[in-house]
């Protein structure tokens, strides 16, 4: 019995569990009225009766996220790849890229609606912004840090600085670059909700704000919930696709 | 393919701090000599100019080859750590040098030279499967495989424990053979059994002993060798 704690599952059911007890008890001593605070069994309710509309912004927000996660992560790889080859570009970009991160980057939600209108493009870019510089970031720094051993055999073989990059800077870095994706997966779906509560007509952001307006707070927690277990398995699946990849690369 | 003999003449210093004093050092073609000293005598730094590496030590001298063709291209170096790539395979990491140069790898080559340390059944296994010993050997196919008739050694075999260390000096010795080799290496031993030239490296300069007698690599138990590896710790020592 001891032991089965010691088991993933059983310690996420455990951790799940105390938390609708500790739910539960807050609302059965306070009596909130449930428009300030519904019980946990008042939201699983409204997960199950309102599963379709639940589902089909959960989706929406969820695609959003990948679109920005694929996007960022890319252009986060390319970016810390084209530093690590350039030290001029290093010294012009570096310093902008480090300014850039004192601007708050929600600051920029509304602009970007402006510009892009209430689709899905400001949500992509906002996930894209917020996750660009962790990954370039992760990656970059593992890029720099190459054992120099390494670098000097390959002189000795008269490698080029292309093929170093490809064939050793690059393979060595990645497990830097799978802790920035890592990272990006949890951020990407904040950037996500900022810029659906600025301007959207679907998603997650969207429909919080909708059930708070219309004093659903029980639709609005049901939605929470929905979101946090669509970034869990955001976060599971890129996890999960970095062990594979650094496995066989 | 014929080695070339070097010599290496001048000073190095690292900012205003010497590193090593005026010296000369000749490396007979074909032939392995074995440098030996105490650490932070600066043989790390003479093997790495030799190779072309070094750019923050500032060196006052001339390095020549007795074929008057530069040295750039015609070494190849192995190294105190195996420096093999975890992510790639045995045979991945033989094939290093022509990856890295963009040549089409030769496998089958590959595979001979494989064979030729004993690492045939051991090809597709990833380095980190593998014990020191044979990483160690893998890097030795690594630096066959570049086929190249200069080869600087920087202490390869002082991490393995001593039975592996006796192996693979016999090893090198035999697949290195016509080669011009530049060994640098801490134990008398090695350089007793190793070595056709000895050199002992102190901060007054370097000092030629005279190796034991017979063709290398010398057996591990024969009195001359013995004598010489007594001889060369009692120098390290006196010089320490």
């Amino acid at each position: 019995m001891r032991g089965l704690w010691k088991t993933p599952g059983a310690s996420i059911a455990g951790s799940a569990l105390l938390a609708i007890l500790l739910w539960q008890a807050v609302v059965s001593l306070a009596a909130p009225p449930s428009y300030i605070l519904p019980g946990p069994y008042d939201v699983a309710e409204t997960l199950i009766t309102q599963r379709g509309q639940i589902w089909h912004h959960t989706w929406y927000t969820a695609s959003e996220v990948l679109l920005g996660l694929a996007l960022g992560a890319g252009l986060g790889a390319l970016s810390a790849i084209g530093l690590a080859a350039s030290p001029l570009a290093t010294a012009l970009l570096r310093p902008m890229m480090v300014f850039s991160q004192a601007i708050p980057v929600f600051v920029l939600a509304p602009i970007l609606t402006l510009w892009l209108g209430y689709g899905i493009w400001p949500k992509v870019i906002m996930a894209l912004l917020i996750i660009y510089f962790p990954v370039t970031s992760a990656f970059f720094d593992a890029l720099m840090r190459t054992p120099q051993n390494w670098l000097d055999l390959a002189r000795v073989m008269g490698a080029s600085r292309g093929r170093v990059m490809r064939h050793i800077r690059i393979p060595a870095a990645l497990p830097g670059l799978a802790s920035g994706l890592r990272l990006a997966a949890v951020y990407a779906p904040i950037g996500v909700i900022i810029s659906e509560w600025v301007g959207a007509s679907q998603g997650l952001g969207y429909l919080i704000l909708l059930a708070l307006g219309r004093v659903k707070v029980d639709l609005m927690f049901a939605t929470t919930i929905a979101l946090a277990v669509m970034t869990l398995l955001v976060y599971a699946g890129v996890d999960r696709a970095c062990r594979r990849w650094l496995d066989r690369a | 393919m014929t080695a070339p003999g070097l010599a290496l003449t001048g000073s190095a210093a690292f900012g205003d701090t010497p590193v090593f004093g005026p010296l000369t050092l000749e490396v007979p073609a074909g032939q392995w000599t074995c440098l030996l000293g105490p650490s932070g005598v600066g043989k790390t730094t003479l093997l790495r100019l030799v190779a072309g590496l070094d750019e923050l030590t500032q060196f006052d001298g001339r390095i020549t080859t007795t074929d008057g063709d530069p040295l750039r291209g015609r070494i190849a170096l192995m190294a105190q750590s195996d420096l093999l790539m975890p992510w790639l395979s045995v045979l991945e990491n033989t094939l290093l040098g022509a990856r890295l140069r963009g040549e089409t790898p030769d496998k089958t080559h590959a595979r001979d030279v494989l064979a030729r340390v004993g690492l045939s059944d051991h090809q597709d296994k990833r380095p980190g499967a593998l014990s020191g010993g044979q990483r160690q050997r893998v890097a030795l196919a690594r630096t066959l495989m570049e086929d190249r008739p200069v080869v600087l050694l920087d202490e390869p075999f002082s991490a393995l424990d001593a039975k592996t260390r006796a192996e693979m000096q016999d090893m090198a010795c035999k697949v290195l053979e016509g080669r011009t080799v530049l060994m640098v290496t801490h134990d008398p031993g090695e350089a007793a059994r190793l070595g056709h030239q000895i050199v002992v490296m102190e901060q007054t300069g370097l000092r030629d002993v005279t190796p034991p007698p017979g063709a290398i690599p010398r057996a591990v138990d024969a009195p001359e060798t013995l004598r010489t590896q007594a001889e060369l710790l009692a120098q390290l020592l006196r010089a320490a």
